[in-house]
């Protein structure tokens, strides 16, 4: 608006709206997202590893506690662990199949999780277990890791079947 | 440590969705229904705050604590935020009492809220799956009752328990809900309909599952002397104990089992223990707290339980955990009877998460002011005059807050304090 010469500051109308659900009160869509930089710093190995087919636990250099799922530091005596490579056969410990689950991975419905065991291994590795029907998958039941060809570095670069 | 008592608590109706009121709105009004139940209280009398929510992702706003503390007008008095998972409100409690116990404060009030109708139930299942490990654990197909899941298929490996006997806890739970006006989700059903219920990570269904909740619960904790000028039914938390484990399920190697002092080691000379079947840690808080309020077997001392159901398998995995049976004895102890309104340690008389909903900042605060209740025998007062719900006699009960897959747990004994 010009009034003798001077123009009153005004916001720039914007032609985006906002998605509306309702009046009383005002409820309405918020968007956001974000990209995140993750290390996986000490745990690096590992996920490098599964990228060559290989899949390594953690020993202590101390106690000799051994951990199926990479920890830098042992858990039970505090010394530094070293890398120590896991067999690619194994043992279902538990399992379960999911037909529901997070927004991420509704899409992968139904999938299988196990957490696998090895003989002389202190803990165990959370997995997926493939081309098995859920109700053919029971505890004690042998299992072989298989590795993705493309590595996405994640722990889903290995998974498990049966032979 | 100085005796702490509480004199008063509130609740908001767990409800779906609230959009009429933000965060901030639900928790006055728990604090409110509270101070209705004090009228000596003042605000200026109020010492400071413990607040308590989970998760940023549901509020999307960092800092909700103290916007709480500020809109009860309780600025500049001490605050602070209180976070630790699916236990993060039965924390946020022992951390009042800390307040009280150390002589720190006279008057704490612990409120705590969670508001998870923002986003639909896939998006509150990631957000909730975002609490295990993100480099191990999530990216496989972070579930939260998958995890639980595996834990119970091992449970019913090692001791033969059954999905009767996981659908009977939900069942009771339900029922008990029918007669409590604050219950989201109360349900007279049949083990059938349980068994019949949608599969969501086998063997756990639908309902089997807690709901996700809006709502907001307060508890107002004294010190001796304020509590008794405020009310002449205080009670007294006598015991308050806080145990721990790994973040990954998977990662608990075999150790001993922790003996309760009604326990012989030879009870359980074959068992790997937690494994995944049993939360250490929830043996480890009862432990501290059966020896803070000197109780030697729960089963005999303990009038009634409020613990964490958020599956019914955890709560016959807790049964074992607190000692109220052995270990591999939870199924049994569900068929049996005990844990019914009229059974011998009546668990979960409010209905439970199951029923009551699971708004988890709020969970384990709701979880004090049914025991409280519960304790004073104003059951009626507070339920629209019905009394179903109310045990006769109850002198002393226990409440259990825990947080995914065990790593945080709470125990907390409370007792008449008149
Ligand atoms: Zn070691």
């Amino acid at each position: 608006m010009t009034q003798a010469g001077k123009t009153t500051p005004k916001l720039e109308e914007v032609e985006q709206g906002c998605v509306l659900y309702n009046l009383d009160p005002i409820i309405m869509k918020y968007h956001y997202e974000v990209d995140y930089i993750h290390s996986y710093a000490q745990d690096s190995p590992f996920f490098a590893g599964l990228s060559k087919g290989q899949l390594m636990g953690s020993k202590c250099t101390k106690c000799g506690s051994t951990f199926a799922t990479p920890r830098s530091h042992c858990m039970n005596c505090g010394e530094p662990t070293e890398w120590m490579d896991l067999p690619l056969e194994a043992k279902v410990h538990t399992y379960t199949t999911c037909y529901f689950g997070g927004e991420e991975f509704l899409a992968e419905t139904p999938f299988t999780l196990i957490l696998v065991e090895w003989p002389g291994v202190d803990t165990f590795f959370l997995s997926r277990l493939i081309g098995v029907a859920p109700e053919d998958v029971y505890i004690g039941m042998p299992v072989k890791a298989k590795f993705r060809r493309l590595s996405q570095f994640k722990p889903t670069d290995v998974y498990f079947v049966t032979e | 440590m100085k005796p702490v008592y509480m004199v008063a608590g509130g609740i908001t109706k767990f409800s779906k969705a609230s959009p009429k009121k933000d965060f901030r709105y639900m928790v006055k009004e728990a604090f409110d229904a509270a101070m209705a139940d004090v009228p000596n209280l003042t605000l200026d009398q109020i010492d400071g705050s413990i607040t308590s929510y989970f998760s940023d992702h549901f509020t999307r706003q960092l800092m909700a604590g103290i916007m709480v503390h500020d809109y009860l007008g309780l600025t500049p008095k001490p605050s602070k935020r209180i976070e630790s998972g699916g236990a993060t409100g039965g924390m946020c409690l022992q951390s009042a009492w800390e307040a009280i116990a150390s002589g720190r404060m006279d008057v704490c009030l612990a409120v705590g809220f969670e508001t998870m109708s923002h986003v639909n139930t896939w998006k509150g299942n990631e957000f909730i799956a975002l609490a295990s490990d993100t480099n191990f654990d999530y990216p496989v197909g972070g579930f939260y009752t998958g995890y639980y899941a595996m834990m119970v298929k091992r449970h019913m490996h090692e001791f033969g328990t059954t999905v009767e006997q996981l659908a009977a806890v939900s069942v009771k739970n339900h029922k008990n809900a029918l007669h409590n006006p604050y219950a989201q989700f109360p349900a007279e059903l049949t083990i059938a309909d349980v068994l019949n219920s949608e599969m969501v990570a086998d063997p756990l269904k639908r309902l089997d599952i807690c709901v996700m909740s809006d709502g907001a619960a307060s508890a107002i904790l004294c010190s001796e002397e304020m509590a008794f000028k405020l009310t002449d039914k205080p009670i007294l938390l006598s015991g308050v104990g806080t145990g721990t484990d790994a973040m990954r399920l998977s990662d608990r190697p075999s150790r001993e089992v922790i003996l309760l002092p009604h326990e012989n080691p030879e009870d359980y000379k074959d068992l790997k223990y937690p494994g995944v079947h049993s939360f250490r840690g929830g043996r480890a808080a009862a432990k501290q707290a059966y020896k803070m309020a000197n109780i030697q077997n729960p089963l005999e001392e303990l009038d009634f339980v409020e613990l964490h159901d958020a599956f019914t398998s955890s709560e016959i995995q807790t049964y074992e955990d607190l000692g109220l049976c052995k270990y591999g004895d939870g199924g049994k102890f569900i068929e049996s009877g005990a844990a019914n309104l009229d059974g011998k340690v009546p668990v979960n008389p409010s209905g439970g998460l199951l029923a009551c909903g699971h708004p988890v900042g709020a969970t384990g605060l709701m979880q004090a002011v049914f025991s409280f209740w519960q304790l004073q025998g104003s059951i009626a007062q507070h339920f629209g005059g019905d009394d179903t719900l109310q045990l006769k006699n109850a002198k002393r009960g226990l409440i259990h807050s825990h947080a995914g897959t065990g790593t945080y747990i709470t125990a907390t004994v409370m007792e008449r304090g008149f």
